[in-house]
């Protein structure tokens, strides 16, 4: 059982001609182990900033992040052990994955980089990773990631993510830039591994709907502050905040059909 | 946790299941094209020379290479000794003794410019790589620092590429008596670095933002890992537009010091040539001398600017596209610039060819 | 579970789409003339301006050997010993003094506008050579830059609006013109239009026995002489200026902005001058500021070629004559001439870019 807790974090930018910007103020939660936590926000919100934080791009201006009680090390063997077991999967396919280098190269560094196997089974690794994402080795492993659908390179970044063999993993909006009909697909992988291989999640997201889907519990983000959290289905279907409220209001909901909607919002004039 | 079944799906896949994963489990095949045997060396360096196959840079390339040819064949291509002195045959117009007649002294002139050749090159080559290794290591350190020191890097280039370049050459080439080839091309160098790093700190600082680069720093990839396995092969075209347009500059700097006199005459390249020319009156009547010379100056500058085009189209498909599609436009009739899309009245035409790139 | 609420303390009804972002917590004023912008920039200036004269100051003390010696060996005894001594503080030959007084003392000097002695002019002092051929050079180059900006701009919007049209073979033929040597085609020209055709003069910026002055006969002279060494330089020059305008107004053209105009029905010139060409050019008076390093080495060597009385002429006959003061004050006067060139393009950068305001804010 591994527990990431961030206690009271709170980073500010300084941006250059107008000041300061708050993106975290006193954020703190905890997250463990064979669990999904559903982050949702809108732009802005500071999600990304957590998940820079949670990975080591950035550094908390104030406040701590722990893992299983100690605090994360900064630097040397402490960093790159933590590294080791906390993941992410980035949002942009296209973009996460390096236009010059083979699929191989993708999942391999990291199997090299943290020596997980000896050298001569790293290749047989790699096939076994990009098979665990329902991929076909043999025709993918040696491509360039513009030789395959967004689909296929949020797989293989995933596979990345996992090979390492870590106890957290991040996923910032992994499948917001992907065709609506794959989502579900990506997804139900991303469930599947975490439950086979007890990861916690943490699934950033600004899409309420695949948050309830996927998430154990919710977590709301409003301008750099947590405004709710609780079971995912307790804050979808009966928020307590405002805030909330306001975002599940925002979201299309399909049991209603439109007209009704319109008919609604022209009645209640805001 | 429940079972995806067991929820209200709020979204709505569009056919049975995930096609996705569907067409991945089975095969590759309709989805991907068959792979190409292994990833050999070559089959990589294919890849990487892209950016080179293009019409215009195969055009540059190949003159260039004819330049190449010339330089390491002097002595069996040149007819005679370029200082050789002929003092019964001066100021004799082309013949087939000599192709491109002699100078004041007899010399041949088309020796003259085939050994000539060689000088070019050499500073040529010598000074651009100076010139681009300086500019890779200032332009992508600064690009991928942050703070005070990439500014300070930005700055000390801003101030080469302010400072105008020929002034700064000629006082800094006539410090010296008589300066070796390598000196030359360090001054060359030492005035032409700029550019290049300007234009890597900017490429440096976009890629450093981009998702993959985050990844590998949060993989806990060393320093030098990032920048020459992961950022590198990404900038390979700036490099080499910058590598080409460093070497134009070169050749004229160099050319022009000659031709001024700055760098001494033992020096033998076509600036040496015009320069003499000039000193004994060549102007205007006795053409073979100083014709040539500065024919050959500028077919090198054209071929590398060739080349530069062609890297510029395959870095940019807009500027090569965009011409294409206009003129395609046109034989059908159309016009390039109109706004709306329009409507052929031809019936059973094919209308799809028209559509711009989504 | 029960919810961990944390509230937020605003009572007034949020709308979440305007909230968390950065346009929400950026709010500042919005000057019309940007200074922070042009301050940089000036402080950028300065800063090259000492670059140039400290490497000035260090150049021919980290490579020469005594200029000095060599020069009075040459003038064979027509020095007399105060010059000397002063030359020999210009170089830093005067052991005597320490370094860091040398470079103050070299400052000191600069700022009352002492440039040294000039050797190759009679002992004249640098600042008068110089004086005396600047104006022919910052007239040559301007009016040249000017020309070859406004000729070049103006071909490749319009390249750039006809894509695909015949007249994108103009782009490669500019670009070989930007090929040639200045010198060699300075020396066709002269060859060509002056000796063969007679239409212009071949050198100098007026005959002799012209008085000079505000009068017709003089002006008319000074325009025939200048035709040849300008048009040279414009020729050469104009390839840059196309490529860069015909780039960035394909990029530009791109835009959906330019749809919008035209299916608003806006006549297709206005939407090529007022709006595609004023946004494409903008990068253009960027490389304004670049470009006049390049035009004024390339006027340097016209003006040897054309025996054109101006600072060029002057430089060469300095380095042949290795009057190493002459070619300093030379330098500095360029450096000084371009930085000033640069700080006009910024300002007229940051006028017409309505984005250099926005920084301020």
């Amino acid at each position: 059982m591994t527990t990431l807790e961030f206690q009271h974090v709170t980073k500010v930018y300084n941006v250059r001609g107008s000041g300061q910007l708050k993106a975290l103020d006193d954020v703190s939660f905890s997250l463990t182990s064979h669990q999904t936590i559903g982050l949702v926000g809108q732009s802005g919100s500071g999600k990304s900033t957590i998940a820079k934080i949670l990975t080591q791009l950035e550094r908390p201006t104030s406040g701590t992040v722990l893992l299983d009680g100690k605090p994360v090390p900064t630097f040397g063997k402490g960093l790159r052990r933590y590294r080791q077991q906390l993941r992410m999967v980035f949002q942009d396919p296209f973009a996460s994955l390096n236009p010059y280098h083979s699929i191989r190269h993708h999942v391999e560094r990291p199997l090299r980089l943290d020596r997980v196997v000896p050298p001569a089974e790293v290749d047989a690794e790699v096939r076994r990773l990009l098979e665990r994402v329902r991929l076909d080795a043999d025709a993918v492993i040696d491509r360039r990631p513009h030789e395959l659908s967004g689909g296929q390179r949020q797989r293989v970044a995933i596979a990345r993510a996992l090979a390492s063999r870590p106890s957290v993993l991040v996923a910032d909006e992994p499948v917001s830039m992907l065709d609506v009909s794959i989502r579900l697909g990506v997804l139900a992988l991303l469930s599947e591994l975490q439950r086979e291989e007890g990861l916690g999640v943490l699934y950033i997201t600004h899409d309420l709907a695949t948050a309830r889907h996927f998430s154990d519990e919710i977590m709301v983000l409003n301008q750099g502050r947590i405004v709710e959290r609780g079971a995912a289905d307790d804050v979808i279907l009966d928020p307590q905040d405002p805030y909330t409220r306001e975002l599940r209001a925002a979201s299309p909901d399909p049991e209603k059909h439109f007209q009704e909607l319109a008919a609604q919002n022209a009645g209640g004039a805001r | 946790m429940t079972t995806p079944a067991e929820k209200t799906v709020i979204i709505h896949p569009v056919g049975a299941g995930a096609p996705e994963t569907a067409a991945v489990l089975t095969d590759g095949a309709g989805s991907l094209p068959p792979v190409r045997g292994d990833r050999t060396f070559w089959t990589q360096l294919r890849a990487s020379t892209a950016m080179f196959s293009n019409a215009k840079s195969a055009a540059g390339l190949i003159i260039l290479g004819v330049f190449v040819l010339v330089a390491l064949l002097a002595p069996v291509i040149a007819p005679a000794d370029p200082n050789a002195q002929d003092l019964t045959a001066t100021l004799e117009p082309p013949s087939w003794r000599h192709l491109l007649g002699t100078t004041h002294i007899g010399q041949d002139v088309f020796s003259q410019l085939v050994y000539g050749t060689r000088g070019v090159l050499v500073v040529g080559f010598l000074a651009t790589i100076m010139a681009t290794v300086v500019a890779i290591a200032v332009g992508v350190t600064a690009g991928y620092l942050r703070g005070w020191k990439s500014e300070s890097l930005s700055a000390l280039s801003n101030v080469f590429l302010v400072i105008p370049g020929l002034p700064l050459m000629i006082i800094v080439a006539s410090q010296f008596e008589d300066p070796p080839l390598w000196v030359i091309a360090a001054v060359l160098g030492f005035t032409g670095w700029a550019w290049g790093a300007r234009v890597l700190r900017a490429q440096t600082m976009s890629l450093r933002n981009r998702d993959f680069i985050q990844a590998a720093r949060a993989n806990g990839e060393p320093l030098h890992r990032i920048i020459l396995v992961e950022m590198l092969p990404n900038l390979m075209a700036i490099i080499a537009s910058s590598f080409v347009g460093t070497m134009t500059a070169a050749v004229l700097g160099l050319t022009t010091l000659a031709f001024i006199g700055v760098i001494p005459v033992s020096n033998l390249n076509w600036g040496t040539i015009l320069f003499w020319a000039q000193q004994n009156n060549a102007f205007p009547d006795y053409w073979w001398w100083y014709v040539p010379a500065g024919l050959c100056i500028a077919l090198l500058g054209v071929a590398l600017s060739l080349v530069n085009f062609g890297i510029d189209e395959y870095v940019n498909p807009r500027l090569r596209s965009a011409g294409e599609r206009a003129r395609l436009m046109k034989r059908k009739g159309m016009n390039a610039n109109a706004a709306v899309t329009q409507v052929r009245s031809v019936p059973g035409a094919d209308p799809t060819n028209e559509r711009s790139d989504a | 579970m029960s919810a961990g609420v944390q509230t937020p303390v605003d009572p007034a009804p949020v709308d979440p789409t305007l909230v968390g972002t950065t346009a929400a917590t950026t709010d500042g004023q919005r000057s019309r003339i940007p200074w922070r912008f042009i301050g940089g920039r000036v402080l950028f200036y300065v800063f090259t301006l000492w670059a140039a004269i400290t490497l000035n100051f260090f150049l021919p003390r980290m490579l020469k050997g005594d200029a000095v010696q060599a020069f009075m060996a040459r003038s064979r005894g027509q020095v007399t010993p105060e010059a000397e001594q002063a030359l020999r503080t210009l170089f830093g030959l005067d052991k005597s003094v320490p370094l860091w007084q040398q470079y103050l003392g070299y400052w000191d000097n600069l700022l009352h506008g002492d440039l040294g002695i000039s050797l190759s002019t009679g002992l004249a002092p640098v600042g008068e050579a110089i004086a005396s051929a600047l104006p022919w050079t910052l007239a040559l180059v301007g009016v040249a830059t000017i020309i070859s900006f406004l000729v070049g701009t103006a071909v490749g919007a319009v390249i750039g609006w006809r894509r695909g049209s015949r007249l994108e073979a103009l782009v490669p033929v500019t670009t070989f013109l930007g090929t040639i040597p200045y010198f060699w085609l300075g020396l066709i020209f002269i060859a060509v239009f002056s000796t063969a055709l007679g239409w212009f003069p071949a050198g100098h910026a007026y005959e002799i026995g012209v008085e000079p002055g505000w009068n017709g006969p003089f002006i008319s002279e000074v325009v025939s002489h200048a035709v040849l060494p300008v048009v040279t330089i414009v020729i050469v020059s104009l390839g840059g200026w196309v490529l860069g305008m015909r780039n960035m107004m394909l990029t530009v053209l791109d835009e959906d902005y330019i749809t919008v105009a035209q299916a608003k029905g806006m006549p297709d010139r206005r939407v090529l001058w007022r709006y595609a060409a004023r946004n494409a050019v903008l990068p253009q008076i960027q490389s304004f500021a670049l470009a006049i390093g390049f035009i004024v080495g390339g006027t340097l060597v016209m003006e040897m070629v054309f025996s054109y009385p101006g600072i060029g002429l002057l430089l060469l006959n300095a380095t042949n004559a290795k009057d190493y003061a002459l070619m300093q004050g030379i330098f500095l006067v360029l450096v000084l001439a371009v930085l000033v060139a640069n700080v006009i393009a910024d300002i007229a950068y940051a006028v017409l870019d309505p984005r250099t305001r926005q920084t301020e804010a």
